[in-house]
């Protein structure tokens, strides 16, 4: 009885609200859910709004991550106001590509994880343990993944042991691979990237950094139909949140009314066409 | 075949209580106070990892005293319920009353089914509007369930603490004086210096620090600022 006991103690004994929801509420989690006929391949999958473009990127200090306000849900417009962006902790972003739902899910999940192993153990995750919770999150959502309801997140932080900005990409099976520099997923990332490419350069301050994302997405959002750009009708801006030593800070709407109205300008006297 | 002694319910009950408390008289004390700033928890502990106070949830927070390993595991078991419940309903979900009833239960099935009582006494705050709107539920080794006003006092030298704090009391009082006053209470007929563990559940932390969770621990240089020039604190 009393062995019983201990043993049913060290089992509950977990850090992981994850393991805690699996262990006892099941039900709740977002990756453990399947869809009827799983297995069948040939099921096309239902129609759910998707969210695209996020970029990232680093700069001294810190790293930037910022993602377009579009939902689309085969060619039309589900969403104009969506955030793909989300703060995971104090020190840590992750922005979602992909079926808006389970990407909104995984999100709300992996910020209870983060904060759950904090108050458990007192200490905050390494920068390189919350890349993992989060690489197994997406391994747990590939039965969906496989039927087509794919979420393949990015996830930024800045890593308190080192004094430095990372970022972390992941592949459909939950594989992590560390990115340098700046990294983009989503349908708008090809242009996104090209973007970077050209407008990222190290030693970038903060301030231009953003600026470089908001133009990335711009960019995106010029070529692919399912990136929105920024809606000055609407007022609506790209959802941007820098993280630095001092932690996360979302970029205030006006910074990036005022920044998106430069890009536009200036793209305005310069009339390129492609 | 040993005949069993025949012992009355009510002997039995008595004789578990008498037990609790003892365990819980040996404990150091912690205060919890309510005031102008939000609820300032300070209790008397030598080590500075094993915690007597820790964080719940956005505007709760959990102070004990007794044994280590029986209201540490109380404190994990109220972080996985207030996070379930915030996670499957909302954030706003999860209340200080909740989260007291359930340790009443829980301590209650131990207090009279299992072998032993669990020799705690735990405090649940929950940070309000103001002074008026804050709760503080101290809940006993046997379950039953108080909600005190203002502070809360537990442990080994409660009764004499308590005098203190009521007679230093006041509504208006900041987080500095509200832990000035209990670290002066424990600190009171006490030939050595005694080492705290402080924390704080701001009433206004979405405002002051953009973070809708309220708890946050005082390290030993911010404390040692703010009792300077009281008692003398060794950290």
């Amino acid at each position: 009885m009393n062995d019983f006991l201990a043993e049913r103690v060290v089992s509950a004994a977990t850090s992981s609200f994850t393991e805690h929801l699996a262990a006892t509420r099941p039900d709740l989690l977002p990756i453990n859910r399947s869809l009827p006929l799983a297995g069948v391949s040939a099921v096309a999958p239902p129609a759910a709004p998707h969210g695209t473009t996020i970029v990232a990127m680093t700069f001294p200090g810190g790293v930037l991550m910022a993602g377009d306000r579009r939902a689309t849900m085969g060619n039309v417009i589900a969403s104009r106001h969506i955030e793909k962006v989300f703060p995971a902790d104090r020190f840590s972003v992750l922005g979602i590509a992909g079926t808006a739902g389970i990407a909104i899910d995984i999100a709300r999940l992996f910020q209870v994880e983060l904060e759950h192993y904090e108050k458990i153990e007192g200490t905050l995750l390494s920068l390189e343990g919350k890349a993992t919770r989060l690489g197994a999150m997406v391994r747990g959502n590939l039965p969906m993944a496989l039927q087509g309801l794919a979420a393949i997140p990015l996830f930024a932080g800045f890593d308190i042991e080192t004094g430095v900005g990372r970022l972390f990409s992941y592949d459909v099976t939950g594989g992590r691979y560390e990115e340098l520099e700046h990294h983009s997923v989503g349908s708008g990332s090809v242009f996104a990237r090209g973007a970077l490419k050209k407008l990222w350069r190290a030693g970038l301050a903060e301030d231009d950094a953003v600026r470089v994302a908001v133009e990335a997405l711009y960019d995106a959002a010029d070529d692919d139909s399912a990136t929105g750009g920024p809606d000055p009708v609407r007022q609506l801006w790209p959802v941007v949140y820098t993280v630095t030593r001092l932690g996360g800070r979302r970029v205030a709407d006006r910074e990036l009314a005022t920044i998106a109205g430069d890009i536009i300008a200036e793209r305005s006297i310069a009339r390129r066409e492609a | 075949m040993t005949q069993q002694f025949y012992v009355s319910p009510e002997q039995l009950m008595k004789d578990r209580a008498d037990f609790a408390r003892k365990g819980i008289a040996r404990g150091r004390t912690v205060v919890v106070v309510s005031c102008r700033d939000g609820i300032a928890l300070v209790a008397e502990n030598p080590s500075a990892s094993l915690h007597k106070i820790g964080e719940i949830y956005d505007k709760i927070a959990f102070a004990a005293v007794g044994k280590y390993n029986e209201f540490e595991s109380l404190r994990q078991a109220g972080v996985r319920y207030a996070d379930v419940r915030g996670y499957s309903y909302d954030r706003e979900d999860v209340t200080g009353r909740g989260l007291a009833s359930v340790y009443a239960q829980s301590l209650g099935a131990v207090f009279t089914a299992e072998q032993k009582p669990f020799e705690v006494e735990l405090t649940v705050a929950e940070v309000g509007h103001d002074v008026e709107s804050d709760h503080l539920f101290r809940l006993t080794f046997d379950g039953s369930i108080a909600d005190e006003r203002r502070f809360v006092v537990m442990g080994g030298n409660a009764e004499r603490v308590a005098e203190t704090v009521v007679n230093g009391w006041t509504s208006v009082a900041s987080f500095e004086e509200a832990i000035r006053l209990a670290a002066g209470a424990l600190q009171e007929e006490r030939a050595e210096p005694v080492t705290l563990e402080v924390a704080v559940l701001d009433r206004d932390s979405e405002t002051a620090r953009g973070s809708r969770r309220a708890f946050r621990r005082i390290g030993p240089d911010e404390l040692a600022a703010l009792v300077d020039g009281t008692a003398r604190q060794a950290g």
